[in-house]
Order: structure tokens, then sequence, then C-alpha cells
């Protein structure tokens, strides 16, 4: 616009709280972590070694990789509500096509990171809104999964179980699995040139196709991203419980969501942090964890989960307005 | 051949073959003609202006040659070479083809290098972000000396004057191939004074290397005091150049302004003199030319767009909902958007639908809508608008964009509002459609509505009694439908009409 009267005046919207720099966004997420981590070391001191962490953090395994594929697909500002029951679905497979025809196991998962690549071709092509089309996509992802596996049951492949079961050493295997994560995710979304352009489709897809981008590579690359993320989780999903089951993978998508926008990520804008939502699926994990320590039932687990994601949005629009 | 001859046969080409032809360039939109056979010539190391009020084609022709449109027919020539229909973004991008476009290009969550690298495809691998770090930083220190931008921030936080001088600075920025057009399209509309004169005052050295550029600006002092060339553009033609050196800001004017044929005007309405005030608002210092609408009224809002028409309307909507001390609003509003895509039609309804959402309190009974009334008053207005549906059962999108437009008036017309705030509601609606609606909208004023008429088409004016230009967000002038003339109108539009009340 313009000459728009008010030229020259404060940003709006996300950036408002972005001001305050992506050092805030990651590390207010972080604080909180540690503080949690804190109260549970107090109230179970023995979960603070080797063996502790791994028993306290083992299921943060299939959580981070839900949380980056959900990640990957905000960045874009789309949704994906699909990723639970899609990581059932790696589940039900990994417990029994990728033990009993290893070949056709894997050709079936990189078929499916290939389907998730072409979901987002459709968003893109047809201009759908992606809550739609995965909200769609999950009902498919789930009658896949009955289809392979009607009851729970099967078996992982014996690699599966024994990687999940690795100790490295100095680190647990959750611990060393999240700082690698977080550091790849770091490299290829804020620090590779493409990731720019990536990060730029979520700011301002105009600008970008513009400067001679194709925006349907662009999205096809998140999702494809999205869908391998959500295989891995899968695979970490089996390698843990060591059987196939459909349903297992649905509260994935409301902890991979919550796990984004708690680590600092916003849904529009292509604001996301890859080490905030590690942190994120941390965070929404171990708040289960403390309810149980506390000697809540965890049926509240939930609940607690989903009010964390309100509390954090809320204090976010409070911030907005009051800088307003 | 030595070094220096293959210099001077380089060089040779800059001073003599224009670097970028255009000849003959045609566009339309849908029924709208934007162009109708432009012929254009950009020679390296010069500026030209291309100016010209709402509609006269300039930001198509910009479009066309920085390659996001492509034309309907005509030749684009660049450095010699005719470029064929794979015309687009990159390859004007390599051929050293930039544009600042006039909104924002930059991804507000990407950071000053961080877009630099998205518009260089060459700034990639190992140290990119250094070395985009170093060209934006670079650029800027040369254009704007002391602009105290952190190249590492979200552009989304820096005030719209930084992120303008970050853009403009962007496309001055060059890694594998030389920049030799720059397209700066109201480049100085959000920079203050003193980081628009820089800006000036480096285009003069660009074009010392030799880089032309084509300038866009509303401030006609701006392209008087700094263009070499100036090219004038009227309903999608180049009617005149000349030296920027002989022109002076009259003149201009004058060769923006169009000689029309007399049409017949609607006489103003004798109404209009004693009708209850319907919008009044109060006299400030920076709003020296208060705005006043009576019932019965059609009041134009005329300028560039942008420079503060919408926004009147946007006060006056809010006004008569919640109490504003500047804007008193009497009666009820209706608004009828020109951007019917995004703010005007539901796609899904129907044609009966969409005429009747903007009066369901009036057909509703305890709460409970009467079908059959629904469908009489759609049908009513149907038959008065001459809307050509063979059944408003059918979907809205089975018309066409001018029927879809006269639903959507018909919607502000059927709400029985008393003033009716038309923003640009006839932009790309074909000429019967227009002048049945011209009609329309006289009738009801002298049934006693009263319009606020924002338009971006100077012809539209004769249809309203009185009209206030707009020029950076304030009113310049006033102007009574017997003393319109489209010459007062541009001047006015360009800020350089004195201030003036009726």
């Amino acid at each position: 616009m313009p000459a728009a009267p008010g030229a020259g005046a404060a940003p709006r919207g996300p950036y408002r709280v972005a001001s305050h720099g992506s050092a805030l966004r990651v590390g207010l997420p972080a604080a909180a972590l540690i503080v949690m981590l804190g109260l549970i070391f107090t109230m179970q001191p023995r979960a603070m070694s080797y063996f502790g962490l791994t028993v306290l953090l083992g299921f943060t395994l299939p959580a981070i990789f839900a949380a980056m594929a959900q990640m990957a697909v905000i960045a874009v500002g789309d949704i994906d509500l699909g990723i639970g029951p899609f990581i059932s679905l790696i589940n039900c497979i990994a417990a029994t096509l990728l033990a009993q025809h290893p070949v056709l196991g894997w050709l079936a998962l990189a078929a499916l990171v290939a389907l998730y690549a072409a979901m987002g071709a459709l968003i893109h092509l047809r201009r759908l809104p992606s809550i739609v089309v995965t909200l769609g996509a999950s009902f498919v992802w789930l009658g896949l999964a009955l289809l392979v596996l009607p009851s729970p049951g099967g078996a992982p492949p014996a690699w599966l179980p024994a990687l999940l079961g690795w100790h490295p050493p100095l680190l647990p295997l959750p611990v060393l699995a999240s700082l690698l994560l977080a550091a790849l995710g770091e490299f290829l979304l804020m620090h590779t040139s493409y990731g720019v352009v990536l990060r730029g489709i979520g700011g301002n897809p105009r600008a970008i196709e513009r400067a001679g981008w194709s925006l349907l590579a662009g999205r096809m690359s998140l999702y494809a991203l999205a869908g391998l993320s959500g295989v891995i989780a899968g695979l970490a999903l089996t390698g843990l419980n060591t059987a196939g089951d459909a349903t297992v993978g649905a509260q994935y998508t409301l902890i991979s969501i919550a796990a984004v926008i708690v680590g600092g990520g916003e849904f529009v804008g292509g604001i996301v942090t890859p080490a905030g939502t590690v942190i994120g699926a941390w965070i929404m994990l171990l708040a289960g964890s403390l309810l149980s320590f506390l000697n809540i039932s965890t049926d509240w687990q939930l609940s607690v989960q989903g009010g964390i994601l309100i509390v954090v949005l809320g204090l976010r629009a409070l911030n907005r307005w009051s800088g307003a | 051949m030595t070094e220096q001859a293959s210099e001077a046969l380089v060089q040779l080409p800059f001073d003599q073959l224009p670097y970028v032809q255009l000849l003959g360039i045609r566009k339309s939109f849908g029924a709208v003609r934007a162009l109708a056979g432009v012929d254009l010539a950009i020679p390296s190391g010069r500026m030209i202006s291309v100016v010209g009020h709402n509609g006269a084609g300039k930001s198509t022709l910009m479009q066309i040659l920085a390659g996001t449109l492509a034309p309907d027919a005509g030749t684009i020539r660049v450095g010699g070479h005719e470029v064929g229909a794979g015309y687009g973004v990159r390859r004007a991008g390599a051929l050293g083809i930039r544009c600042v476009f006039q909104e924002l290009s930059l991804c507000p969550n990407l950071s000053a290098e961080e877009n630099t690298r998205v518009v260089h495809p060459a700034l990639a691998g190992p140290g990119w972000r250094r070395r985009a770090r170093r060209l934006i930083g670079a650029a800027l220190d040369a254009i704007f000396p002391g602009h105290g931008i952190d190249t590492r921030r979200p552009v989304g936080f820096l005030p719209i004057g930084q992120r303008q001088m970050v853009e403009t600075a962007r496309a001055f920025t060059e890694t594998d191939r030389p920049v030799r057009l720059v397209i700066l399209d109201e480049p100085t509309a959000s920079l203050d004074a003193t980081a628009a004169e820089q800006l000036l005052r480096y285009t003069a050295e660009a074009r010392a290397r030799g880089v032309a550029v084509v300038f866009i600006s509303h401030r006609l002092p701006e392209i008087l005091g700094h263009a070499d060339e100036i090219f004038v553009m009227r309903d999608g033609q180049v009617v005149g150049s000349e030296e920027a050196g002989a022109l002076d800001e009259q003149q201009l004017v004058e060769m923006m302004g169009v000689v029309r044929a007399v049409e017949p005007t609607p006489k103003a309405s004798a109404q209009a003199e004693r009708g209850e005030i319907r919008v009044e608002q109060q006299a400030r210092p920076d709003a020296p030319v208060p705005v006043r609408l009576r019932a019965g009224e059609v009041v134009g809002l005329a300028g560039l767009a942008g420079h503060g028409q919408r926004a009147l309307l946007q006060a006056v909507f809010d006004a008569a909902h919640h109490r504003r001390a500047q804007l008193r609003v009497a009666g009820s509003v209706a608004y009828v958007s020109g951007d019917r895509r995004t703010e005007g039609i539901f796609p899904l309804w129907s044609v009966g639908l969409n005429t009747t959402i903007g009066n369901l309190r009036r057909l509703a009974r305890l709460g409970w809508l009467s079908a059959a009334r629904e469908a009489a008053l759609a049908e009513e207005w149907r038959t008065r608008l001459d809307i050509r549906t063979p059944d408003i059962g059918r979907p809205i999108m089975s018309l066409s964009g001018g029927n879809q437009q006269k639903v959507l008036v018909a919607r502000a017309f059927a709400a029985e509002a008393d003033i009716i705030l038309f923003d640009d509601p006839l932009r790309g609606v074909d000429v019967a459609t227009k002048r049945e609606l011209y009609q329309h909208v006289r009738r009801a004023a002298d049934a006693g509505r009263a319009f606020l008429w924002y338009t971006t088409e100077n012809s539209e004016l004769v249809n309203c009694d009185r009209v206030y230009v707009f020029y950076r967000g304030a009113i310049t002038d006033e102007i009574a439908h017997a003393e319109l003339s489209d010459e007062r109108v541009i001047r006015a539009s360009f800020g350089t009409g004195q201030t003036v009340g009726v």
C-alpha cells in the first residue's frame, strides 16, 4: 500500500511476538522443560540416571518424529490432522508385512512417503484446505491399518526392538536421538539455502513464486519430509511396543500439533523452530509422567496436554494484545 | 582481438540500442483491455518514468516487463534479442531485469539476507548465508548510508520503511548476472524524505554504470527532477513521451488527462441540497476538507488507488455501528465490494440467497425465514436490475462477472440501507452493465439513498453530485458536479491541486 497513513507502524501479527527474538521462542519452552525435569527429578531421584532417563523418555522417540512431521507441514502454513492414524498404519505394516516380506514392507513404506508428497501436490494444485484433505486422509490411513492388521497383534522384525533397545555410550538413546534430530532439523530448515525457500513459502508464497521457485516442488518436499518422519515415528513406536495396533497412533495428532506450537511455532506465516519442536514434544510427554508421579490419574493426560496448548496460545495472544 | 577492443564492443550497444524494447504489447483481462498496443524503449543508463492515472495500464505493463504476466500479443526484445513465449521471472532475472513491486514481495518470516537468497539461485551451498549478508549489506550501505538495518532479523519486524529499503536494495544486488534494468514501482511511497532522496541519488550512480531504471511514482516533482525521459500512459496506450527537462507539472497533468467526448451527464439531484445529513466528519488539521454526505446524494471518492478512499469507507461502515468522535453517521449502511471473490459473494449459494442475505431480519418472522418472501424479494430485484439468469435458484457462479456484481448491488439495495458504500464495485464490469447500474444508482439516490462511491475510473465520476479527491490519506480537493474535469481530478490525485472547499 503506497503512502498508507501510519507508514512506519510497528509490525503486526505473529511477528510482534517474534520481535523478542527467536532465542526466546526456543528459550521459553526450554526453561519450561528444565522446570518439569527438575520437578520430576525431585520427586523421583532415580529418574536422574542413564536408565532412569531411558525409561522416562522412551516414548519421546515416536513423539519427536511425529512432531517433526507436523512441523514440516505447519512450515508451509498447512496442518496435518492425519499424522496419528498414519503412524498407526506404519505400526501395523511394521508388525506384519515388514517382518514377513521385508522387501514388500520397505516398498510399502516408500509408497506411503510418496503418497504424502502426492497429498501435498493435491493440496497445492487443487487449492484445497489441508485441514480437510489430511482429515480425510486420516480415515484412509485408519482403514488401511485395519485392513493390514484387523486386530492387535503381529510382531516386528527382530532388528527393530533391538535397535530401540540399543544403549549408546554416554547419552540414553532418546536423548541422543532428540539432540541429533533437533540438529538435523535446524540444519535442513534453518541453515540450508533451500530451507530458506521452504520457510519463505509459509511467509509469502507469492514472493517465492515471483522469485521463480516452484511452490509445488516446495510443498511436495515438505510433505515428503513429513511422510518420512511419520514412517520413522511409526517404526520407533513398533520397536517400543513390539506389536501392531491400528489405533495406537491416534494420540500423536494432538501431541505433534501441540509440540510444534509449544515449541515456538505458529500456525501461520512459516514460523517454525525445529529445536523448539523437539523440546515441545518432550514437554507434552513429560506432562503425562509428571501426572503419574503426582499420583493423578493418567486419564487426565489428554486434558492436560490440550490444556498446555490452550494456555500457550492464550499467553501468546495476550502478549500480542498488550503490545498493541 | 585485444581486451580493450572487445570491451568496446560490449560497451557499444549501451548507448545506441535500447536494452529493452516493447513492441505492440497487448493485454486484456476478460472484457477489460488493459494494454492496447504499447511501444516502449528503455535504453541502458537512462531512467525513464511511466506516468498515468488509475487504469492507464502502468502496473500491467511493468508486470509484463518483469515476466510475471504474459502479454496477449506483441514482442519483447531484451539486449537486441527477441524473447519468446518462455519469458518469465526466472528468464527476466537471468537477463538482469529486476522489479521492486508495489506491494512488498519480501517474506516477513525471513531475514534480509534470507530474502536476498530467495531471489538469487546462485546463493546456495556452503557459506551462502555469509555471502548473502555481505551482498545485501553492501547494497544497503551503498543506497541508504546509515540505514541501521540488522540484516539478520526477520524483515516482518522491521518498520515498513526499512522493509522497503531492503526490498529496493535487494533489487540492486548482483551475483552471477549483472543487473541491467531495475523497475521501481512506487519505491518512495513508504520511505521518509531522506531515504527517498538517497535512493534517487543512487539511481544516478546506477545509471552511470549502464543500468537502466524504470521509475514509477505518484510524486510528480520526483519524476520531473530525476527521470531522463517521461512516458505518459492513458487508456492502455503510451500517448506521449518527453525529455523530463522539457516539462513542468502543469503540462504533465494535462498529458495524463483525457479530452472525452461529451456524454449525456445525469443532472445532479435537486434533493441533494436539502437532504438529511447522513455522514458528517469533523474538520481536523490533518483533514482540512471534512466529508459530508446528504440523503439523495451521490458522492464520489477519487484519486490514485490506495490513498485513503477505502479507509474512509471502512470508517463510515464502522461508525454506523459504533460511535466515533470524528465521524457521525446517521442511518443504516450497506457495503458493496469490488473484490467480489474474496469479500462479496457466497460462491456456493444461489443467486437468490446471495441477494437476500443482507435483509434477513426483515424477511424473518419470529426468527423463522419465509422462503416464499425471500424468493419474492430476490425475484423483484432480479427484474429490477435485470440480472440475467433464468432462475434465481441457479448457483451464483453460473453468472457472468458483471451479473455477479449486479447481485451484490441488488443485495445492498434490497437491504434498504440509507447509505450505500461502493468500494469500486464496477471494476472489470462490461460497459453495458455499467450504464444500467449508473441509472439504478441515480434512481435510488432520487428515492433518498445516499452513496459514497470509491472508483478508480475517472469516467465514472460524472455520475456523482460531488467528488472528493484523495492524496496520501487526505482529501486534496472537493469538486462539484458542474466543475468536474479530468484535469482537476488528476492534478489533485498527484497532490498538486490547491486544497479547496466548495
